[in-house]
């Protein structure tokens, strides 16, 4: 299986007449992406905004972050909008890079965040440097909560892959081939380097906690080998999940840092054999079954040592600990991904869950923690949301138009995936 | 040129030695006894003033002492405090220790000492102020002296401190959030690698034991129980009018459910960021059931249902928070004769 990105930089979006790129501008004709949002009847009414890095501009509440993406042959998100479906990860596929479909409008749960595009919120966010192409999207009255999380999300794909098309044929990128073999494959080119999988966690868990793959909701699917190339061209896909902080919004996936590190690192220091897909389930029986399943999957592909990245906080740290425990006492050498919750003085414990075998942990940072942010010249969306999402409360909003948050309330801002520069040390 | 306070004992104040223990608080101008080992290792500072008191008397008498040294050092300008060291001396060590924090939380002045690992006072103080680690007798006080009087530098010149391994401290324990150079995926990958290679590696997060909580023993009679609704699930009368915040609640409330049958929709609702709250909405009975404790009321199965339903949203709340929550509303329960307890999380 062989996959090339092709990415183009964008170094600027202008709304314009037209849909095309020109010296690595991307103009776009805002009337054409309302009327394809339209099509949904479900959607009240639409309109976009860009919203480039440095400008006083915050953008709140945020569901989704989608790089736009297209293939040359076929569809990038497969199973999204069509029966008929192709196998991901392989072909030729165009990244608009550097610019990002940014979905926001009303609030549909407690679960949406906010991005700075200037002040100190942008060192916690990577989407406080992409310029954003912003959709403010308002659904009809009579759509129930789910309706509208699915209505806003097949919007901000619809767009993405739409912006994404723009690019085929575009001839300024820069290609990343990747390759990926069989099993047998792997494990006969690289005998000699320590085997590595990556678990990659997902959160499986209702409105506002799903995540997809080709379209289908992971709360139906048991633990499975997938390819990182089919994750790169768009079969797994965020359902809005979790606190804006340690979302992993679908531009997190299309670029999951694991991954990436993993590919790096493939046939120099380690043989990376493959990524096993966990839906982090609501029950503790479901919990034990798709960790045991997760784990057998690992020593399946040979395992020697795993990487575990994580999505939300809580309960799935359960999820987390146990496939921890899981594998080292199958000998497999484990590093886990995990946020803390150390209040916000930071005297606290940091997890709600443990097991002793958790003996190597990356922190993305303390997610009490709280910032004051500045007010901003303009607001897309509407702040006074943030009394009812996660990081904030009804103190959040000070007089004088600052924001206080606590990091949690950041999109991205402690990214379990390790997309964060992001720590925590004791002092 | 920055001012700072020594604390001493009698033995190292050279007053005396164990049958001197119970000498009360003097208080001296400029450096007596050990404070002049340090006089010539602080940069642009200098100590204005020695406290030495007995430790039988200091242990003995901690708030007299305390007032001793507010009225003593009320009027004088300082900018730190440097206690000790005190070794393995447990009385001595307290004694440091308590002044150390005493500065740190009455005066908001930073206050140091230098104790060995075994000493008691380390567990009680560390997380306050910051204690140096040194050896264990006074034979050690050649090491002590330039570790504690550098580290005094840089907090006089306002200098940010190190990692506790960097400056020899013992961690207070505190977390604050850091930017590294690699992303987290990176350094996930260098410490599986290092692993792998069986090479020393550091964890960024040592994991703590929680300690396990026995269920109570079973209530003996059910029939005659006065059993409370409690639950983490963020149920809340509709509109919120406390503000419980989606996650990381410090707070939780009690709200009167006397005459409810049950709790409806549109009377109350989910304000809980952790899951999917529309079938809560629809039925908040589902994550806090008053409406099954109802029935098992009017049947007899429990005696009574109490008059209050109490709720938070457990979702990001620290340990340290949910911990302080459960013990105030296990006190109000207790006060007010509960029996028993629903307690029902998401």
């Amino acid at each position: 299986m062989n996959l090339e990105l092709r990415k183009i930089h964008i170094r600027d979006v202008v709304f314009s007449n037209i849909n095309r790129i020109e010296n690595d501008t991307l103009f776009l004709n805002s009337r054409d992406l309302v009327e394809l949002v339209m099509e949904d009847k479900r959607v009240k009414n639409v309109h976009f905004d860009i919203a480039k890095p440095g400008e006083s501009v915050r953008i709140f509440p945020v569901k989704d972050v989608i790089e736009p993406r297209a293939k040359l042959d076929g569809e990038v998100f497969p199973g999204v909008f069509r029966e008929q479906m192709d196998e991901a990860g392989k072909g030729i596929t165009y990244v608009l890079s550097g610019c990002a479909v940014v979905t926001t409008g009303p609030i549909v749960g407690f679960q949406e965040g906010l991005i700075d595009m200037s002040g100190p919120g942008v060192q916690y966010s990577i989407f406080s440097k992409l310029i954003n192409i912003v959709m403010t999207i308002t659904k009809e009255d009579y759509v129930d909560p789910h309706e509208h999380e699915e209505t806003v999300r097949l919007a901000g794909l619809k767009i993405a892959s739409y912006i994404g098309k723009i690019g085929i044929g575009y001839e300024t990128y820069e290609a990343e081939c990747y390759e990926w073999e069989n099993i047998g494959h792997k494990y006969s080119e690289y005998s000699e380097l320590p085997k590595v999988v990556y678990i990659y966690n997902c959160m499986s868990q209702g409105l506002l906690h799903d995540t997809y793959f080709y379209g289908r909701d992971t709360k139906l699917l048991t633990p499975m080998i997938i390819t990182p190339l089919e994750v790169m061209d768009g079969a797994v896909v965020s359902g809005n999940c979790v606190s804006p902080g340690s979302k992993t919004t679908t531009y997190h996936h299309l670029n999951n840092a694991v991954i990436k590190e993993c590919m790096k690192r493939h046939g120099k220091e380690i043989n990376f054999m493959g990524v096993v897909l966990n839906p982090l389930m609501v029950t503790l029986k479901e919990k034990y079954r798709n960790c045991m399943l997760a784990v057998r999957n690992a020593e399946m592909l040979g395992a020697e040592g795993v990487v575990v990245s994580q999505e939300g906080f809580g309960n799935p740290t359960t999820d987390l600990m146990l496939i921890c425990q899981k594998l080292e006492n199958k000998d497999i050498k484990t590093v886990i991904i995990t946020n803390e919750d150390a209040g916000s003085d930071g005297m606290s414990e940091s997890l709600p869950d443990s097991v002793t075998e958790a003996v190597a942990i990356v922190s993305t940072g303390n997610s009490n923690a709280t910032v004051m942010l500045p007010k901003m010249d303009i607001v897309i969306g509407n702040m006074k949301d943030i009394e009812k999402t996660t990081g904030g409360n009804v103190e959040s909003i000070q007089d004088d138009g600052r924001i206080l948050v606590e990091i949690h309330g950041i999109m991205g801002s402690h990214n379990l995936q390790g997309n964060t520069f992001l720590s925590a040390e004791t002092i | 040129m920055k001012n700072v306070i020594f604390y001493t004992n009698q033995f190292f104040g050279q007053i005396g030695g164990e049958d001197k223990a119970y000498t009360e608080p003097q208080f001296h101008e400029g450096p007596v006894g050990n404070a002049n080992a340090f006089t010539e290792k602080l940069e642009d500072a200098q100590i204005i003033a020695t406290i030495i008191c007995g430790d039988n008397y200091y242990v003995e008498n901690m708030d007299k002492v305390k007032a001793f040294i507010k009225e003593k050092l009320e009027d004088l300008n300082f900018d730190l405090l440097i206690a000790g060291p005190a070794f393995n001396a447990g009385r001595f060590g307290i004694a440091c220790g308590d002044v150390c924090s005493f500065i740190k939380k009455e005066f908001n002045i930073e206050a140091i000492t230098g104790l060995y690992e075994e000493n008691p006072a380390v567990e009680m103080y560390k997380k306050d102020i910051y204690i140096l680690k040194v050896a264990k007798s006074a034979a050690g006080i050649r090491k002590a002296v330039p570790l504690m009087a550098g580290f005094a530098n840089k907090l006089l010149k306002g200098e940010k401190p190190g990692s506790p391994k960097e400056e020899q401290y013992y961690a207070k324990g505190k977390r604050i959030n850091v930017f590294k150079e690699k992303n987290g995926a990176q350094r996930a990958l260098d410490m599986l690698v290092k692993r792998l290679k069986n090479e020393p590696f550091e964890t960024e997060l040592e994991i703590s034991l929680y300690e396990k909580v026995e269920p109570a023993p079973p209530l003996k009679d059910l029939s005659k129980a006065k059993i409370a609704l409690c639950t983490t699930g963020g149920i809340v009368p509709f509109g919120n009018p406390d503000h419980i915040p989606a996650a990381t609640a410090k707070i939780y409330r009690m709200y009167d459910i006397s005459g409810k049958e049950g709790l409806k929709e549109g009377e109350f609702e989910s304000v809980h960021a952790g899951y999917d709250p529309v079938y809560a909405n629809k039925d908040p009975n589902r994550v806090a059931p008053l409406d099954a404790l109802r029935s098992l009321e009017r049947e007899g199965v429990i005696g009574s249902v109490y008059k209050y339903f109490t709720v938070t949203t457990g979702n990001s709340t620290s340990v340290a928070d949910a911990t302080r929550m459960g013990t105030e509303i296990a006190q109000r329960l207790l006060d007010d004769g509960v029996d028993g307890v629903i307690l029902t999380s998401t």
